[in-house]
């Protein structure tokens, strides 16, 4: 008894420790003033002005608009360089799978800064173009990542016996390697998704005048006072990725007893 | 199957808005100005105010690619790059005669811009662009000390103020070299333009005494620390000063001698394709109803007559806002410095901010040389285990 109250004590302590921040700044959202640190009244009106703001609302679409097209790109390269290093050898898939994780220990102003080079390199003058391709180019090794291992898990023997049985190689791929795959997929793409609209360091060198994301506007706005309307921009970006969990959890777990149903009958 | 399909389908989607965007963003762009300013420097419709850039497009049907900077080294170092097509920028006093030095700002043609009459004629001439010929004033401002006279009974007269050992502890102070640096300069009657490194090591000398006594460096916390009278005093620029003046009445503002006044002032970079319609966006943020929005929205002065006129009148008769001609004259501008001084300058502050009067300055490299042997050694005495099993 009472080691389980250490062990719900250590767990409280631990939730609170990780949402603590986001409780501060979700209520701070309904505050009335403009301070950080006091609370004078409860109010609405930060929402309705960040619907006014013409300067953050373009930053959010662009962002989105970045992070979901750089992801889609992203996962299907990604998925189809899997597969392609699956099917590899041993030592050249070992050399694949470090040159393709390398990118993801190199730090991102590394990253970023080669970017940026190499644009001016190449005389390419920086905007939404060079963001999204940066975008890609730095997504591409999570999907690679999350993929992989999917691959490793599936049957060795499934590919042979579905073309034993007639498909030729595009029809594997799509009707035996695919749903094979699809979970590494798509959590590959969430967590693409999720560095894409975080990332800031590779948009600070790639972005142009075109292209200014969310992370970018709001560090313009920190040389005078960050205004309250990021408190509830941020909240709402919270309550989207809290609903989609909600949501992708609650479509699992019923898949999960369907599946369960169906092998118990 | 099914999943197969989804994807496909993505697929498809994703080529589909990828074509749009890209294709969208290249039809904006032969219709379009790039504008880099300060974050939250111009109206935005957020306040119920004019939609600058909004207008702008609905006025002319030019789209305006409207991003932000945060300070004027990072949009300097952008620009450098040579990788980034803006047509308009809004830098500071001292940054744009660095960038006329370096060739990076075209000359204006002013034919584009008849609305410049409407500046106020105490701005022209000024040292950054003696000639006027490179920029137009969009916002400025003072330095001053604001202060809480509720809590310090007696008069404030300047930077002295910051030195006081009574208000130890409850002393705020600027977060970078360039505006620290000037403050100490003035209190000891230099020049902040100066080029006598005599001068500067005395004032880094005085920041260092200072640190004692300063509570924290800050630049943005200050709204929530003064408002809140955590801290006392501190230097701080005059339109910021107001914002925190209207939350809380005990503070006051008060102008050093020969403190600095600072300038923002739109330009026209030499690599714009469009220098026509950067000037004419120019001469639209010198209208007078759009100068009244940034004003309002941004909290800083208007050099802008016709705006000032405009204003509320008690913006408009507050001498912190719009100090009198008199005062003026007094200030000093921030001037290009050699790059040297300003290396010297920032060597010193990295200095004054590291170094801790309790802690050596050997505390982190013997720590690091520590932990270095360590890991060594317990890898070492790890192989010798690993040979003796053999």
């Amino acid at each position: 008894m009472r080691r389980k109250f250490g062990a719900t004590l250590y767990i409280g302590l631990f939730l609170l420790f990780l949402y603590i921040p986001i409780a501060v700044l979700v209520a701070f959202s309904f505050n009335e003033s403009k301070s950080r640190s006091y609370w004078t009244g409860f109010t609405f009106a930060w929402y309705n002005k960040l619907l006014h703001n013409h300067e953050i609302l373009r930053a959010a679409f662009n962002t989105l608009v970045v992070a979901v097209v750089a992801s889609f790109a992203a996962t299907v390269i990604g998925t189809v360089s899997a597969v392609g290093v699956h099917f590899l050898d041993k030592r050249l898939k070992r050399l694949m799978t470090l040159l393709t994780n390398l990118p993801i220990v190199n730090p991102e102003i590394v990253t970023g800064v080669s970017l940026m080079l190499l644009f001016t390199f190449l005389k390419v003058k920086v905007g939404f173009e060079t963001l999204l391709l940066a975008h890609i180019i730095f997504n591409i090794p999570y999907i690679v990542f999350s993929v992989l291992p999917k691959l490793a898990q599936m049957d060795k023997y499934l590919c042979d016996a579905a073309m034993d049985l007639g498909c030729n190689w595009w029809q594997v791929f799509f009707k035996v390697i695919l749903p094979e795959v699809s979970p590494g997929i798509m959590s590959g793409f969430l967590m693409a998704l999720a560095f894409s609209v975080d990332d800031f360091v590779i948009s600070y060198f790639t972005g142009g005048p075109t292209s200014q994301t969310l992370p970018l506007t709001i560090f313009a706005m920190t040389r005078r006072k960050v205004s309250p309307e990021i408190n509830a921009l941020s909240t709402i970006v919270f309550v989207v990725a809290l609903t989609i969990i909600f949501v992708v959890q609650f479509y699992e777990s019923r898949k999960n007893k369907h599946l369960l149903r169906r092998n118990g009958s | 199957m099914l999943a197969a399909l989804a994807i496909v389908s993505a697929l498809c989607v994703g080529i589909c808005v990828f074509k749009n965007e890209s294709h969208g963003s290249l039809e904006k762009q032969r219709r379009s100005i790039n504008v880099f300013n300060w974050g939250e420097f111009m109206s935005n419709g957020s306040d119920g105010l004019l939609n600058v850039n909004q207008e702008f497009e609905r006025l002319t049907g030019i789209h305006v690619n409207y991003t932000t900077f945060s300070s004027n080294e990072e949009m300097y170092a952008k620009i450098k790059s040579g990788s980034v097509l803006y047509d308009v920028v809004i830098p500071s006093d001292y940054m744009i005669a660095k960038m006329v030095s370096e060739g990076l700002l075209a000359k204006l043609n002013f034919d584009n811009i008849p609305n410049v009459k409407n500046i106020m004629p105490n701005l022209k001439g000024m040292v950054y662009d003696p000639q006027g010929e490179y920029s137009v004033p969009y916002a400025w401002g003072v330095v001053g000390v604001v202060y809480n006279s509720q809590q310090i009974n007696k008069p404030v007269g300047g930077f002295d103020a910051l030195w006081d050992e009574e208000l130890s502890g409850d002393i705020l102070m600027f977060l970078n070299s360039r505006d620290a640096f000037s403050v100490a300069l003035k209190k000891l009657g230099f020049s902040f333009n100066t080029d006598d490194k005599n001068e500067i090591l005395l004032a880094a000398k005085e920041l260092r005494r200072q640190k004692k006594l300063v509570q924290a460096y800050v630049m943005d916390e200050i709204f929530d620390k003064m408002q809140s009278a955590e801290a006392l005093i501190a230097p701080y620029y005059s339109g910021d000063a107001l914002v925190m003046m209207r939350d809380n009445q005990n503070l006051r503002f008060v102008f050093p001698k020969g403190t600095n006044r600072f300038i923002d002032a739109a330009c026209v970079l030499e690599t714009s394709e469009k220098k026509e319609v950067a000037e004419q966006y120019i001469n639209f943020l010198c209208e007078p109803r759009v100068a009244l929005a940034n004003a309002l929205s941004g909290g800083y002065s208007t050099p802008n007559q016709q705006a000032f006129e405009m204003l509320p009148a008690e913006i408009r008769n507050s001498q912190i806002a719009y100090p009198s001609d008199d005062m003026l004259q007094t200030t000093e501008c921030y001037c290009f410095k050699p790059a040297e001084i300003g290396e010297l300058m920032d060597a010193l502050w990295i200095e004054i901010m590291v170094a801790d009067e309790d802690n050596s300055i050997w505390v982190m490299p013997v720590f690091i040389v520590v932990c270095i042997t360590t890991t060594i050694s317990i890898g070492i005495a790890r192989m010798r285990g690993r040979k003796q099993r053999r």
